[in-house]
């Protein structure tokens, strides 16, 4: 047992940190630290840097862009860009559409889809969830029906995130009525500016508008545009779910936070001292950060386990990494909100043209949203209840 | 980085694990707690045989030449084990202590008596108002014809009803709480003016009450005076060793309550069948392994030589061992429901022993507020 990491690993790790803090588009990074949301164009620029460096897709196979990595180096890669506050790849192209095409896809696909998603010339959103079928996956209901050489496509999905800006959907939809249920399901992607799709936004909790219903009615899809074989989108869908494995503790991010929390718990008073000097406050931190400490050495041993296994063989430990990741990623929005006490309160979303003064200190306008926005760790990606089945499941055999 | 065990640590922890399972069954473990020391000679003698007594120290010294994760592997079997000796006692406080402290001369002389067998140490400390601050000593040092006498009274000195030699923290000069003045003192046990009272403790183990009235040292490890960080430092070494022993009990709990669960019908169908519970084991499982973690985050940090790193390091996973461990071991009784109030039944004993590892060398939330005030783990700023 050696914990301490290889020259190799440490030269890799020197040079991403310097890449990220040095090189990337500065001001990106900035307003990712601030907290505030991205614009379209600063998703794709960031993207797009990133894969000008060969960093956009490193988890895909070599000759579609893909690096070398192991997953030492790959934990680093991950680690360095969220403490850099560098914004991950669109995730829905590089972590789930990607890998599904590149592995399960004819070639003339790959030409096609690989390269673009790469760069972000299209823009990917996910079509899995539908109203009836939420955690019940497999009980999804959109239709697709064989007509000549066209799928004629029929029905709803919804928690579609980004399909505002999505010019291409993956989308999961039943070939097969009357098969069991996780058997009749094809993986089928189209392009969002077919007739008959129509994208109703949702707004959340929070005030911001990131999800979206989607409806289709009667929309023509060319068959050369399923994925694989049909009656077998299930299995895919699963390969793509396994694929994101140890990234989604997001570490890395809570750490860039943690850090931040305290910057800011700096500058605000309590009293005649600074909030960061009373005792119950860092004491509640200093617990967040040790789940968060702990949370990091739990990610490494996955990491190190993950030496010699299959690409995309689903590690049930990752469902541990995604429940404390998550919780503790929630509990860090509430303690920014704690740092901006009243001035969380003041409802002042970013518009276009705005030029009143922001009310309060500059960082206090995303607590709340925040707060409220973070509920959705804990539910999307496989609810945390869901996390817990799998690994009573496949880790404790109940 | 590498979680892998090399050939030479799979042989140590193999071979501890074998003579857990021969000597420490259940029911043998009663026996061995009813004899008169409250623990085996004959086993004491097998760790010996095995290195075991000698496996942090220098080869020179009988050693066996152990780092941390030869500590951390017996500890963890010793915890799976609910071992009574007084390996922490003798080896991890007393060992390291003479190691960190002694002269050349001292640790020629005193640790191939630990490494053979021959030799049980106690480190006390504790006194009625100290609570967990190794600074806080009221047992005064003198200094008396060439050598030192002591006066003070020492509580709940780990298997101090035993130790053929104790470790005295004293102060020489200073206020109660002063950082400065403290020495160490090795104490022989049945000289005069030492006066003990053995007890067991809730987990079946054994401590003293310890009085010393013009009590005679022995002599004097390190430079009279300035003994703290020496003494801090061990104890972090002990931490450490507590955070291991304390993963083989949560994850003999964990893997306690999932076969019970597996096990146990109750309206026709096995319990772990409800989802209910279930959910409960796996948030076990989860505080298991952020408990392992944190052990092994604990035993990389122990050589750290900037001491309030290492300070940092401990504090967090004392915190993280006493909140998984109240966690698991709660979780663990009620889960078992009945059987898991008894005596005669594993996972009580083991809920027991955890609870005192909690109250060692301070609690879960003592060390919060530690490392709070240090400012706490990332980035670590300073309190404005």
């Amino acid at each position: 047992m050696d914990l301490n990491f290889t020259a190799e690993e440490l030269a890799f790790r020197d040079d991403a940190r310097r890449y990220f803090r040095k090189e990337f588009p500065a001001a990106i990074r900035e307003k990712v630290e601030a907290g505030h949301p991205l614009s379209k164009e600063e998703i794709i620029a960031s993207q797009r840097a990133l894969n000008a460096r060969g960093w956009a897709v490193p988890n895909w196979p070599k000759e579609w862009g893909g690096q070398d990595w192991s997953p030492v180096q790959f934990y680093m890669y991950q680690d360095e860009m969220q403490q850099a506050n560098v914004p991950a790849p669109l995730a829905f192209n590089t972590s789930m559409v990607g890998p599904v095409i590149a592995q399960f896809g004819n070639d003339e696909q790959k030409k096609r889809f690989l390269p673009r998603a790469a760069n972000l010339d299209d823009w990917w959103c996910q079509g899995f969830s539908e109203p009836g079928s939420g955690s019940d996956l497999a009980s999804l209901r959109t239709k697709a029906e064989r007509k000549g050489d066209k799928y004629l496509i029929n029905g709803q999905k919804i928690w579609t995130t980004l399909a505002q800006h999505a010019d291409w959907i993956f989308c999961l939809c039943r070939t097969d009525p009357a098969a069991k249920k996780q058997e009749g399901i094809s993986f089928i992607v189209f392009p969002m500016t077919l007739k008959g799709i129509t994208v109703r936004p949702i707004q959340t909790i929070d005030g911001g508008h990131e999800v979206n219903e989607v409806f289709f009615d009667d929309v023509e899809v060319p068959a050369e545009n399923l994925i694989g074989q049909e009656n077998k989108g299930w299995d895919y869908a699963k390969f793509l779910l396994g694929n994101e494995r140890t990234g989604i503790a997001r570490v890395g991010v809570s750490k860039a936070k943690v850090q931040r929390i305290k910057e800011l718990a700096a500058l605000e008073r309590v009293g005649d001292r600074a909030l960061i000097a009373d005792e119950k406050f860092r004491e509640k931190l200093a617990a967040v950060e040790v789940e968060l400490k702990a949370l990091e050495m739990t990610q490494l041993r996955v990491v190190a386990a993950e030496r010699g296994q299959a690409k995309g063989k689903p590690n049930p430990a990752s469902s541990i990494l995604k429940l404390k990741g998550s919780v503790i990623q929630q509990q860090l929005t509430e303690l920014a909100i704690e740092v901006v006490g009243p001035f969380a309160m003041p409802y002042q979303p970013v518009e276009a043209g705005q030029n009143e003064p922001v009310i309060g200190p500059d960082y206090a306008t995303e607590a709340a949203p925040d707060y409220f926005n973070y509920r959705k760790v804990s539910i999307y990606g496989g609810s945390n209840e869901i996390q817990r089945n799998i690994v009573a499941k496949a880790i404790l055999g109940l | 980085m590498d979680f892998d065990f090399t050939e030479e640590q799979r042989l140590l922890k193999d071979s501890v694990d074998r003579l857990i399972a021969d000597r420490y069954e259940f029911e043998a473990r009663k026996k061995i707690m009813a004899e008169p020391d409250g623990w085996s000679r004959d086993i004491w003698a097998q760790y010996a045989e095995l290195g075991l007594l000698g496996l942090p120290f220098e080869e020179r010294h009988g050693g066996f030449g152990g780092g941390p994760v030869e500590t951390m592997l017996v500890m963890e079997a010793f915890g799976r084990g609910l071992v009574l000796e007084p390996y922490l006692a003798t080896v991890i406080l007393g060992g390291g202590l003479i190691r960190a402290a002694g002269t050349e001369e001292q640790q020629a002389a005193l640790l191939p008596q630990i490494a053979g067998g021959k030799l049980l140490l106690a480190f006390a400390h504790v006194e009625r108002q100290s609570r967990y601050d190794l600074f806080d000593v009221a047992t005064t040092a003198k200094p008396s014809g060439g050598g030192w006498v002591l006066d003070g009274a020492k509580s709940v000195v780990l298997h101090g009803d035993c130790a053929d030699k104790i470790l005295v923290s004293a102060r020489l000069s200073g206020n109660r709480r002063d950082r400065d003045g403290i020495g160490l003192f090795l104490v022989d046990a049945k000289a005069d003016g030492v006066a003990r009272r053995g007890y067991p403790t809730q987990d079946g183990l054994r401590a003293a009450e310890i009085t010393l009235s013009g009590a005679k040292a022995e002599a004097v490890l390190g430079e009279p005076g300035r003994a703290l960080p020496v003494m801090e430092r061990v104890v972090d070494e002990a931490i450490a060793a507590l955070s291991a022993e304390s993963v083989g009990l949560l994850a003999s709990m964990q893997e306690l309550t999932v076969e019970y669960l597996k096990t146990r019908k109750q309206f026709g169908v096995t319990i772990g069948s409800f989802q209910a519970l279930q959910h409960r084991a796996v948030d076990m499982f989860v505080s298991v392994e952020q408990a392992r973690s944190m052990a092994l985050f604990a035993n990389v940090m122990v050589s750290e030589t900037d001491a309030a790193e290492r300070a940092r390091a401990m504090s967090a996973a004392k915190v993280q061992i006493g909140r998984s461990g109240k966690h698991v071991g709660e979780e663990a009784i009620q889960l078992h429901g009945g059987i898991g109030m008894t005596m005669e039944y594993k996972v009580g004993h083991y809920f027991k022993r955890q609870t005192m590892i909690d109250l060692m060398f301070g609690t879960a939330d003592e060390h919060l507020a530690k490392l709070a005030r240090m400012g706490g783990l990332f980035g670590a700023a300073k309190a404005a």
